[in-house]
């Protein structure tokens, strides 16, 4: 039997593919959305945290007496103890809750640390002087890659590599809240896991035995709107729990927000990567090996392993990697982890190959399509992108022209799962005509209330202004965190089974009305209720409701983890174009333009979707060009922990964008995840767009002026 | 940040005599965009902060005397400021820093080296009293003047094109005014107890003079970023031409060295030569003739090289 959960056909859907602006937009932009930050219940203490100065030490003392003496003080939670080493600079070490903020950060200052301070290790671009700090990693053989490299008819070398950044987050990290009773906590948190903080911050005070104990359903977690996380806010963080145990002590809210220099030192950073990479390929373009020795640092943790080579995989590769331990601050996942960097190692290498074989890179990397998992897809958008940048016209080979002033293409390919998460929604229509969806998610600023709101009115035959969503708080159905671009299809998928559910019960209250003889005879359309097969016989909304006299209905839907049905799916591709300017003399680069042509499946609000594209280009611009974390190795400071020296774009420096959704080519697919997959690309395509400017690469991203130059210079100049 | 005392004092004399004759334990705000972050990150914990905004008489732009209060916004809505210092506070783009910046305060904020924003002073020396520049992240850091123990770049945009029309300030101290050419506000620190500028703990600078005189300037800046962002490099120029010829030149380059770097091999260079590419780039290999480029900064050389040729053909026009 086929399932009754299934997206409308294109031609009977009313609301959802159409551009709808975000409900909450107003909201947000005139300041009334509360965030995290905007909590101030009767009574808050703001909280300070007291941090490292130090890359590597071991704590030997600790002196809080002054910052307790202190006027208006109401607190002091350690977070590490005498003996306990601190790894990086801006390492926490303790919390400090007082009536101001100004009293706080006092406190901070008088609040004595003694260290026994040992040696550290901050940069790992060159992995030959990292000694002991280098942890070996995945070591991975397919095929014969030294007989395939001995037998290529072209083959290259070359080493490639992107720099860590961190997530800059518009909000940072941080909660206020309030533990009111023994089992009622309150946590208004900036989060992406509305439903995982309440057990993460329970585990992490039953490890306190002079603590009450908790489970999460003690815990009311609430996040209405979120400023933005990336994949760096899934936990309670220290500060979190520090914020917790300190309004225990004192039986006041307590709120922790970090700062800007906080949120960049601690809150998060995506992993570097490099790698030498060996690959070839036959005369005609046919890439038939890739080997690589990668390596990478996640700060003092282990770090995972590379996805290398990346989305085109040649019979022959080899890839060794190690991760290399450093003193900074710790990694945590970055939209699409691994991908990018990967995108760097890989398609920079086979744009360099495409070079060797005096190939054009569109053909180069068509032509390799049959080695993704991907190749019409991939084939397709390659087209549709060289279309929108005018590839034909405007490619030159590598260094060709003439000026200070050298244009250049560059192009890279990417993919992502982007499966389901596990979702409930209660769908509930009461007789008065409101129909609400209540879901336990979190819409972390991509626009998820509004993509609710967009199933629930299409499923209801309603507009969207006449359908609310309560979302946001853990009191609510639970739904999966916001990781892995997973929330769309999850919360679609739960919505539009739960409204489908409510649905049927009120076609089964107008049934009789209708003079129909069973549900499934009846359709929910512009606002009526109305017989399939004779749509005049029809009966108002609010009538229909009204029919349920004191009755409510309230139905679940389910979306198990993964397996999204009809409704949803995982695995895209995606590809990008870069056209640059660089001034030969200077080694400035400047974005003309970039497109993005991405596959999502069916897509439920088209503008949200390319917004979440637009978003991804800008912070992939960023990394392509300015950003980098900056620490000294001399005395492991982070150097540039500001948005002084931590560079990125403003609204000049981006260039055109323009995005093309592939609507209405997968859609039978269903709903697929996009917050990953635009992230992935512009790096690399920027980083092959000035290779294809100035004939030369520069190796590693950011692409920076000093790295143009001294490019430029390798290759003999800019001539 | 510190507690500290605040007096918004209501003439210049008044301000001078709530400063200290030391470094360090009163400081003057004006605009407030450099002060408040140096003290929020504690790299100035002065006993006293005193204000200008109620002292009269330090605002205003004409084409003779700019106000040492006056707002970079004041400086651009202004006719009558010659090109040069035009397109140096053009590349201010951040409408906070134009509403609230002011004149005096861009020409004496503090370097933005990071060593000196960490807490490691404005020479930045670790605790054993190691440079800690000149092997390390010095990127951003000076390629002339740079013999130690300042490898710090001036921070100023304003003051190269100033000083190459030939401007000159006025300060008040307990002495009463003072005029000097503003190239003389600003040193090479050689220990702990200087500073960037030949200040006196409680001389106030009030404002700035430009002597007029008709010459062609121009300024070019080397940035990233469309966004606010500090020149990689920079370089100002004025040209006093006769017909074609240059009579007379100068050329104060900016973000290369601890001072604003005036450059008289690049000022003889122009003398007497009618402007080309050619004549440019031989001015510009003359200004950056004694580089000497750190560890991590040989690409500043050619930076600032560039930012000389396109400022003189840009004067020229």
């Amino acid at each position: 039997m086929a399932t009754k959960y299934d997206w409308p056909s294109a031609a009977d859907r009313s609301v959802i593919g159409r551009s709808v602006s975000r409900l909450d937009g107003a909201e947000k932009a005139t300041g009334r959305a509360k965030y995290a930050y905007d909590r101030n219940p009767e009574g808050l203490l703001v909280g300070r945290l007291v941090t490292s100065p130090h890359a590597n030490a071991r704590i030997t003392r600790i002196d809080a007496s002054g910052a307790e003496r202190m006027k208006g003080v109401r607190g002091v939670v350690l977070i590490k103890d005498i003996g306990d080493e601190v790894q990086w600079t801006g390492a926490e070490i303790a919390a400090i809750a007082a009536d101001t903020e100004e009293i706080a950060r006092d406190a901070v200052r008088t609040f004595k640390v003694e260290y026994e301070v040992l040696s550290h290790l901050v940069k790992e671009e060159d992995v030959e002087k990292a000694g002991n700090r280098v942890v070996p990693g995945q070591e991975n053989t397919e095929g014969d890659p030294a007989k395939a490299l001995q037998e290529a008819d072209v083959t290259h070398e070359g080493y490639y590599g992107a720099a860590t950044i961190t997530h800059c987050c518009m909000e940072p990290h941080g909660n206020t809240v309030h533990w009111k009773g023994e089992k009622d906590i309150t946590v208004w948190a900036s989060t992406q896991a509305v439903g995982r903080i309440g057990a993460d911050l329970a585990k992490n005070l039953a490890a306190d035995p002079s603590l009450p104990k908790v489970s999460p359903s003690d815990i009311r977690v609430i996040t209405p709107v979120m400023g933005g996380g990336f994949g760096s806010k899934f936990n309670i963080d220290s500060w979190g729990v520090a914020a917790a145990k300190l309004s225990r002590m004192t039986g006041r809210p307590v709120k922790i927000m970090l700062d800007r220099d906080e949120e960049l030192q601690m809150a998060g950073a995506r992993p570097s990567y490099f790698g030498n990479v060996k690959a070839g390929a036959k005369k005609d373009g046919t890439l038939t090996v890739f080997d690589v020795e990668s390596w990478a640092t996640s700060g003092v943790g282990r770090g995972g392993n590379p996805a290398l080579p990346y989305v085109i995989e040649p019979p022959n590769q080899r890839v060794r990697h190690v991760n290399v331990a450093t003193n900074t601050g710790p990694a945590r996942a970055w939209r699409a982890p691994r991908h990018p960097q990967c995108a760097v190692i890989t398609h920079c290498a086979l744009t360099d190959l495409a070079h060797k074989l005096d190939m054009d890179p569109v053909d180069f990397f068509k032509k390799n399509a049959d080695l993704t998992a991907r190749p019409d897809v991939y084939r397709t958008e390659i087209d549709k992108a060289a279309e929108l940048i005018d590839w034909k016209e405007k490619y030159h080979k590598p260094g060709e022209g003439s000026g200070h002033v050298r244009r250049g293409l560059g192009l890279s390919i990417h993919t992502w799962g982007g499966r389901p998460h596990d979702s409930q929604c209660r769908v509930v229509i009461e007789p008065d005509g409101a129909a609400s969806a209540e879901i336990g998610s979190q819409d972390i600023g991509t626009g998820t209330l509004t993509v609710i709101a967009m199933v629930l009115a299409e499923t209801l035959g309603l507009p969207v202004s006449r359908v609310n969503v309560k979302m946001g708080d853990s009191s609510l159905p639970p739904s999966g965190a916001s990781g892995g671009s997973t929330t769309v299809g999850g919360v679609s998928s739960s919505t539009r089974r739960a409204a489908v559910n409510a649905l049927e019960k009120l076609k089964e209250k107008v049934a009789g009305d209708l003079g129909a003889s069973s549900a499934d005879e009846i359709e929910a359309k512009d606002g009526y209720l109305r017989l399939k097969e004779n749509p005049k016989k029809r009966i108002a909304w609010t009538a229909a409701c009204r029919k349920l006299s004191t009755e409510t209905i309230s139905e679940m839907g389910n979306q198990p983890d993964r397996d999204g049905g009809k409704l949803a799916d995982s695995g895209v591709g995606g590809v990008q174009m870069a056209d640059v300017s660089v001034d030969m003399e200077t080694g400035i680069v400047t974005m003309n333009k970039m497109v993005a042509v991405q596959d999502c499946g069916l897509i439920i609000d088209l503008k949200l979707a390319e917004s979440q594209v637009y978003g991804s280009l800008i912070m992939g611009i960023c990394s392509a060009l300015w950003e980098e974390r900056v620490y000294d190795q001399m005395s492991g400071v982070y150097l540039n922990a500001d948005m002084e020296f931590y560079k990125l774009a403003g609204i000049g420096d981006i260039g055109e964008l323009v995005v093309h959704m592939m609507t209405g080519v997968y859609d039978d697919r269903g709903v697929i995840g996009l917050g990953e997959p635009p992230a992935i690309s512009p790096m690399a395509a920027i980083s092959n767009a000035v290779f294809n400017a100035i004939g030369a690469r520069v190796p590693t991203v950011p692409v920076t002026p000093d790295k143009v130059l001294a490019a430029l210079e390798k290759k003999g100049g800019m001539a | 940040m510190e507690a500290f005392e605040y007096a918004a004092p209501n003439s210049v004399k008044e301000a001078v005599g709530l400063l200290s004759s030391n470094w360090g334990e009163a400081d003057v705000l004006a605009g407030g965009t450099d002060l408040l972050s140096l003290l929020k990150e504690g790299v100035h914990t002065p006993k006293r902060v005193v204000s200008l905004k109620n002292v009269s008489g330090l605002k205003g732009v004409s084409a003779s005397r700019i106000g040492a209060t006056a707002t970079i916004a004041e400086l651009l809505g202004s006719s009558s400021v010659p090109a040069a210092v035009r397109q140096a506070a053009e590349g201010i783009t951040s409408p906070q820093m134009r509403a609230m910046g002011t004149v005096g305060g861009e020409l004496l904020q503090r370097p933005r080296c990071w060593y000196f924003r960490n807490g490691y002073g404005l020479l930045g020396k670790d605790a054993k009293g190691k440079s800690l520049a000149p092997n390390g992240e010095n990127q951003y850091h000076a390629i002339l003047g740079n013999k130690g123990p300042a490898y710090f770049v001036n921070a100023s945009s304003l003051a190269p094109a100033l000083i190459a029309l030939e401007a000159t300030v006025t300060v008040t101290g307990p002495d009463g005014e003072d005029e000097m050419p503003l190239e003389k506000l600003f040193q090479t620190p050689s220990s702990d107890s200087q500073r960037e500028n030949t200040l006196q703990p409680n001389q106030v600078l009030t404002g700035i003079n430009l002597p007029g005189g008709g010459a062609r300037s121009a300024t070019y800046e080397v940035r990233q970023r469309q966004l606010m962002d500090w020149p990689l490099a920079s370089a100002s120029v004025a040209l006093k031409m006769s017909g074609d010829t240059v009579e007379s030149a100068r050329v104060v380059l900016g973000h290369v060295a601890p001072t604003p770097w005036r450059s008289s091999d690049a000022e003889n260079a122009l003398a007497g030569k009618a402007v080309s590419e050619d004549t440019a780039m031989a001015a510009a290999k003359a200004a950056l003739s004694a580089a000497t480029p750190l560890s991590r900064n040989k690409h500043k050389v050619q930076l600032a090289r560039v930012a000389v040729k396109r400022a003189i053909l840009q004067a020229a026009g």
